[in-house]
């Protein structure tokens, strides 16, 4: 049986997160995926959780977190990926299957899968 | 939907798109009396009498407030054909609460599935809500308060990496804990696609 994690743990945690916090926010990686109605009914909980699992698998440090609707919701589910400097990407029918290449392609090899991008919004020069 | 932890993430986002900065989750499976009730309350900006009373017809939409839809006719639907019930109160300035009964052994119960799941999905929302989660299994109780977290983790966020994964180890082990069994996927650090 595991030990029982306990909120005291999290103490812990936060003095190891913010020595790496600054390092994070000034160069990192946010992951956003939409996750109104029609996200949920497309999946997007279970595409959030594959991204999270594919993550951690890989040891790739990246903030994800989960918005409202923002349209577009034919192309749900839907993922934004940001990085500094690197502008915005916004990709559709992200289903769980697809998200190892995306993960893969555009954070590892730094290539943009452009069969799946619905939006782009460029980096602020 | 076929699990009633995606119903209470589709209620929990309402409450979201209602601008609620507070949302309480509870979940009461009392197996003596064969009922399971979920409530979900927010003090989002609430739903004035014609909007409530029109809110559980599908075919009312209003994309404007995203209070209406398919997600609580969807429940209703789900919890009636189960022996139970959904009611809702709420009041412009009042915020909302959602309470959807069951009969616990109804053979047309969906199951409440991947709780854990759902409320990573709710704890790693933007902009960042308060939750209080409470889940009763008859005398069993499992709790989580993100203020009390967000207290122990001082600036850093709760969609901090090493944070999140801490966060689902603890909301997995609680929710076994609620029936004696071991975590789902324990051999996983983060769950599998579905």
């Amino acid at each position: 049986m595991p030990k029982i994690k306990s909120i005291e743990e999290l103490q812990k945690l936060r003095e190891e997160a913010q020595k790496e916090l600054k390092i994070r926010t000034d160069t990192g990686t946010v992951i956003t995926v939409g996750m109104g109605t029609c996200g949920i009914a497309a999946g997007a909980r279970e595409t959030m959780h594959a991204i999270l699992q594919e993550l951690n698998k890989r040891q790739i440090d990246a903030h994800v977190k989960t918005v409202g609707c923002i349209g577009m919701c034919v192309h749900e589910p839907l993922v934004d990926i940001e990085q500094a400097g690197m502008g915005r990407i916004t990709y559709g029918k992200v289903t769980p299957e697809r998200v190892p290449r995306l993960i893969e392609e555009h954070l590892i090899n730094g290539r943009v899968v452009e069969e799946w991008v619905v939006a782009r919004m460029d980096a602020v020069k | 939907m076929r699990e009633l932890s995606l119903h209470i993430l589709d209620i929990v986002q309402n409450s979201l798109e209602a601008g609620a900065t507070h949302i309480t989750i509870e979940i009461d499976e009392d197996l003596a009396e064969d009922r399971l009730t979920i409530r979900v309350i927010d003090n989002g900006r609430g739903m004035d009498a014609e909007t409530l009373r029109r809110v559980t017809d599908p075919f009312f939409t209003t994309r404007t407030t995203r209070k209406v839809g398919l997600g609580l006719p969807l429940l209703k639907a789900a919890a009636e054909q189960c022996g139970g019930r959904l009611t809702i109160q709420s009041a412009p300035g009042q915020g909302t609460t959602v309470t959807a009964e069951f009969q616990h052994s109804h053979i047309d119960r969906a199951p409440l599935g991947d709780m854990p799941a759902s409320l990573m999905t709710i704890l790693l929302a933007e902009p960042p809500v308060e939750v209080r989660y409470i889940h009763r299994v008859n005398e069993r109780r499992f709790e989580l308060d993100t203020r009390e977290l967000r207290e122990a983790l001082g600036d850093v966020p709760l969609t901090h990496p090493k944070v999140r994964q801490w966060l689902y180890e603890y909301l997995r082990q609680g929710e076994a804990g609620l029936w004696d069994v071991e975590p789902a996927g324990a051999d996983q650090t983060l769950p599998g696609n579905g």
